[in-house]
């Protein structure tokens, strides 16, 4: 169990980068020209209100100071309030977490479902034919917007064969599953054009590598060869490039959350932005860091329990 | 010197580019585009913001092959005037974080130390946020608009230039001929800029050209979004958009503004996949 010990220790190494991510979401909204305690209450603010905020906030402090508030009260699972919504952003913010993990999940899932085989087919007659049309089809798919693939997939799916639901996201699971097969579908193809590349190129290496001769020289036929040794050896670069890809993967939600008008993270933040609703932003922008910082973390255990040669 | 120099391999662009038809490509596709943007007042068949109340919504047809929208402005002149400022975007939003990038990274990897740590953590921090969603928190603090977006752009971009730039700098200065530059008593300066960043911006290059990819799909999402580029403009984020309100009765509008971008996108993906193979460079 010893290898499993850094689990404990690793999130230590986070913490400087948590520590830098509070300061530049702090920083952000203190940027804004004009009183912070206007621009955290919105136009219609009452003098008392004001005070409160001052109070709360410190905001007659030095900078500093207001940024020690600031950690205290959100040690207090205080961020401020929402101007639109009136209560606090991280209780909205948590109300909006799950059709965003949803879309997510769905999307990784899905992506990786196109990108393996074809990754596969690419690798297997690098190349032939079949790689030239996958290296061209995945070049050409990272230059699609995501916004306008999700418009393409809505005139053929929705209105052309009526099979899914233009947008929402609906009450029950059956409901929520036809609402995200569209938006997941968008995100997946945008992921899949990037992680096709990159695990061709794993299979590639691993296709070449020391255990995969060795394998051959015993007499293994090539397909167990391919899926014993090479596939099992692509797992891991997979891995870490979906947790590189994971902010790739948090901005494209974003856009199709507001194509598809999903009440997630991502529709809450553009939706802030245009209400200058600045705490949410704040939050929002905490909450994805956060969030990339932990799909991070979780790589690494992943690397280590499915590489015995990795230590951390 | 010049004399002991070996004799310098001077290879002809024409012979390069016919080595590798991906650049070839890309640079023909992407010259097709500048062409469009220079020369759009002459090839758009329609002014782009003009309406005219007689043609709203007409499918492709000979006199508007895209068609025209509900205001009845002609689609394939929008595209033509769209690539100026699409092209704009690419361009400016890539050129800014090269150079701020390039710099950062110069010299965190020629003087090490507390300088490289301190702006290595921030890189960490910054690379931290995923992109779009802290593009999106500046330019609400900026305001919505083009300006807001380069600026943007250039504060959150240049962090993959320096990581790059850094780890090239890195392994260059401990080679012998920045050790020689460095006995014959050369400035700092001198073995920075002259010696170790003209070897160290292959990998960028070719970084730049993935990442115009990027900085465009970025743009044109922004602009989608309603915090770029404002409606009447032609550009192609914002036709997208406005395209979206028909798309059961008039799919043109959308579907032509968004296979510009994947033209160009691809154009930049082909330069830099040619590039990469010219330079030697590994992505």
């Amino acid at each position: 169990m010893h290898r499993y010990r850094f689990v404990l220790f690793r999130p230590l190494h986070f913490l400087p980068v948590l520590f830098g991510i509070s300061v530049i979401t702090f920083v952000l909204v203190r940027l804004i020209p004009g009183d912070p305690a206007r621009v955290i209450l919105g136009t219609r603010a009452t003098p008392t209100a004001i005070a409160n905020i001052r109070a709360q906030y410190g905001l007659d402090e030095p900078l500093w100071t207001q940024y020690f508030f600031f950690i205290r009260n959100l040690a207090n699972g205080e961020m401020g309030r929402s101007i639109l919504y009136k209560i606090d952003v991280l209780k909205l913010i948590a109300t909006r977490i799950e059709p965003t993990l949803a879309l997510v999940a769905a999307s990784v899932l899905l992506s990786i479902l196109i990108a393996l085989p074809l990754a596969t087919i690419a690798a297997r007659n690098q190349g032939g034919l079949p790689d030239q049309i996958v290296r061209v089809v995945s070049t050409l798919g990272i230059g699609f917007p995501p916004f306008w693939l999700a418009l393409i997939l809505i005139i053929v799916f929705s209105v052309r064969l009526d099979l899914f639901p233009v947008s929402g996201y609906g009450e029950t699971l059956p409901e929520k599953l036809a609402h995200l097969a569209l938006p997941a579908l968008t995100v997946a193809l945008s992921l899949s054009a990037v992680l096709t590349r990159s695990l061709r190129a794993a299979m590639i290496e691993a296709l070449a590598s020391d255990v995969a001769t060795a394998a051959r020289a015993r007499g293994m036929p090539e397909g167990v060869v391919f899926w014993r040794h090479v596939v099992p050896n692509s797992l891991v670069p997979t891995i870490n490039l979906l947790a590189v890809n994971i902010g790739w993967l948090i901005g494209g939600t974003v856009v199709v959350e507001s194509v598809f008008a999903i009440p997630g993270m991502g529709q809450l933040l553009v939706r802030a932005i245009f209400s200058r609703d600045y705490m949410v932003v704040q939050g929002v922008a905490m909450a994805f860091a956060c969030a990339t910082v932990l799909v991070n973390l979780i790589a690494d255990i992943l690397t280590v329990a499915l590489d015995p040669r990795v230590k951390l | 010197m010049s004399a002991l120099a070996p004799t310098a391999r001077t290879p002809s662009w024409s012979r390069m580019i016919g080595r590798t038809p991906a650049l070839a490509g890309g640079l023909g596709l992407f010259g097709l585009f500048v062409l469009a943007a220079l020369a759009a007042p002459l090839i758009a068949p329609f002014d782009p913001i003009l309406q005219n109340t007689d043609a709203r919504l007409v499918g492709p047809s000979l006199a508007h092959p895209f068609g025209t929208d509900n205001f009845g402005r002609d689609i394939l002149s929008r595209v033509i005037w769209g690539t100026r400022i699409d092209l704009q975007i690419a361009l400016i939003g890539v050129i800014f974080p090269f150079l701020l990038g390039t710099a950062v990274g110069t010299i965190a990897g020629f003087f090490g130390g507390i300088v490289d740590t301190v702006l290595m953590r921030l890189i960490d921090v910054i690379l931290a946020f995923p992109f779009l969603v802290l593009m999106l928190a500046i330019i609400a603090i900026l305001g919505p608009g083009l300006t807001s977006f380069f600026i943007a752009m250039a504060l959150v971009g240049w962090v993959s230039y320096a990581r790059l730039v850094r780890a090239q700098i890195l392994v260059l200065k401990t080679q012998d001929f920045a050790v020689a530059a460095a006995s014959l008593g050369f400035g700092r300066a001198r073995i920075m800029f002259r010696h170790l960043l003209p070897n160290a911006l292959a990998g960028s290059l070719v970084f730049a050209m993935s990442d115009a990819v990027l900085v465009l799909l970025t743009g044109a999402a922004i602009s989608y979004l309603g915090l770029g580029v404002q409606p009447p403009l032609a550009e192609w984020g914002v036709m997208v958009s406005e395209g979206q309100a028909f798309l059961t009765t008039a799919w043109w509008i959308t579907l032509f503004p968004g296979l510009a971008i994947v033209t160009l996108a691809f154009s930049f993906s082909l330069m830099g996949d040619g590039l990469a193979n010219l330079l030697g460079v590994r992505e």
